[in-house]
């Protein structure tokens, strides 16, 4: 089944055109790692899954539902779709649990004893139960960016964003975050990765898509992809960064 | 020396009175001014180009005017043209609390504009909308860093109501004013409405300290 469905994507800003004519389905329970040099417009494309970028052009199926269509509910559909940005963006007014409880109860109606069994069986999936009550400000980057993992996941979405989430972290606290995304890609997470973990992705994802310059120039799994590269460009990319 | 305490006590029950008069307009005024400046101020970050215009023209409008000038226009220009009455007292507060409002109008959007975008895109991705991600993200945030300025404006407020004396409310400096015409004792009594309003000011300052170090602390 497709989860996301992507037709002939386009969106500028201003005069700059950033993604053009990009055609992708995501699969129920596939992991796709998109990579690419940057500018080459793969956080835009992730960001306009979930109408944080408002498309130019073409349209973009969330469980068969178009996102852009004007009697399509976002905030209910971006409920369905956790996202994990590069900074983490976790609320600092708030401790770990009240970030993780926060939508399931405001927008599910969980009650607060129900919220906190959630919040606190999802903390321990990310390792993170011990620091409950603590504000986010006394985290490490890696255990912010695990707690931005639970809070997402506390709204039980069937997909999961995540815009280069390991790229503000320091390099020995990019093992524990990617481990979190590897058991949540094993338990069956439709997923959409945008990431310079090469190795990750040659690992977990059951695709690879390399973009450049707003058109996704070649895809397939990472043993084609990273093994085999057909096109000029992504032989170039590979070259310099594995 | 005696003397002088004598005169400031015989006029101390006038003094409090318009200290009292003072302290309600002023309260009375800001409540309405934040929730003026709170609206307009998010109508001036709102994408829509009209809002924003409103929120534009209101901060102009009044901040390119002086306060006496607004005092007079309401309680004597608008009656003269406008089938209206007002009392010196609503004339008073619709003075302040739209004068204070334009202000806070920028307060408001300096301090929002001051929280990272990404707080607002982690709320709308978990899926609340504009409205809830502003009152449950954005503003608890926002509202923490404009303490300081709130409190400076709050201030400014407090001693622009000695202004209403010019259309006869008898709030503090009225009162003064008052009662040296009758005893020509201006040094005692204008000295004695200093100290009042320092009283004022000096305990919102205090209290503006203790908020500030208790929400620091959460």
């Amino acid at each position: 089944m497709k989860m996301i469905e992507v037709n002939n994507l386009k969106k500028s800003f201003g005069k700059l055109e950033v993604l053009k004519d990009i055609n992708i389905d995501v699969n129920s329970q596939e992991v796709v790692c998109v990579i690419g040099p940057s500018g080459s417009g793969k956080s835009t494309l992730l960001r306009c899954m979930n109408l944080l970028e408002e498309p130019t052009g073409g349209d973009i199926l969330i469980e068969g539902d178009n996102l852009t269509a004007p009697k399509t509910n976002i905030n209910e559909l971006r409920q369905r779709m956790g996202m994990v940005f590069q900074q983490f963006n976790l609320f600092p007014h708030m401790t770990v649990m009240e970030n993780v409880t926060l939508g399931p109860k405001r927008l599910k109606g969980k009650s607060q004893s129900e919220a906190k069994e959630l919040g606190t069986q999802l903390l321990d999936k990310v390792g993170l139960v011990d620091k409950a009550d603590v504000y986010p400000d006394n985290l490490s980057g890696g255990q912010k960016q695990r707690v931005a993992m639970a809070r997402a996941l506390a709204m039980e979405p069937n997909i999961m964003l995540f815009d280069e989430p390991t790229s503000a972290l320091d390099p020995e606290m990019v093992g524990e975050v990617l481990q979190v995304m590897k058991d949540l890609a094993e338990e069956g997470m439709t997923m959409t990765i945008v990431t310079h973990e090469m190795g990750f992705a040659k690992e977990v994802a059951d695709r690879v898509i390399f973009m450049d310059e707003g058109f996704i120039v070649e895809q397939g799994t990472p043993d084609e992809l990273f093994g085999n590269p057909q096109n000029e460009r992504t032989q170039a990319f590979l070259s310099k960064v594995l | 020396m005696m003397e002088t305490i004598n005169i400031i006590l015989e006029g101390l029950p006038t003094l409090l009175k318009g200290m009292g008069l003072t302290i309600e307009i002023t309260v009375i005024s800001l409540i309405l001014a934040m929730f003026i400046g709170l609206i307009l101020g998010v109508f001036s970050i709102t994408k829509s180009k009209i809002l924003r215009t409103i929120s534009t023209a209101f901060v102009d409008i009044i901040r390119g005017t002086p306060l006496l000038v607004q005092i007079l226009f309401i309680y004597f220009g608008l009656p003269s043209v406008m089938d209206i009455n007002l009392t010196a007292f609503s004339a008073g507060v619709i003075a302040i609390t739209v004068n204070a409002a334009a202000y806070l109008v920028e307060i408001f959007r300096a301090g929002i504009n001051s929280i990272d975008k990404g707080q607002m895109e982690a709320g709308r991705t978990i899926g609340f909308s504009y409205g809830q991600t502003m009152r449950l993200i954005i503003l608890p945030q926002a509202i923490r860093r404009m303490i300081p300025a709130f409190v400076n404006q709050f201030i400014v407020s407090i001693k622009d109501t000695s202004l209403l004396s010019a259309i006869g409310l008898a709030e503090l400096t009225l009162s003064g004013q008052s009662i040296y015409a009758a005893n020509f004792r201006a040094f005692e009594i204008l000295f004695a409405v200093g100290v009042l309003y320092f009283i004022i000011i000096y305990s919102l300052s205090l209290f503006s300290r203790w908020l500030e170090r208790r929400l620091d602390v959460a």
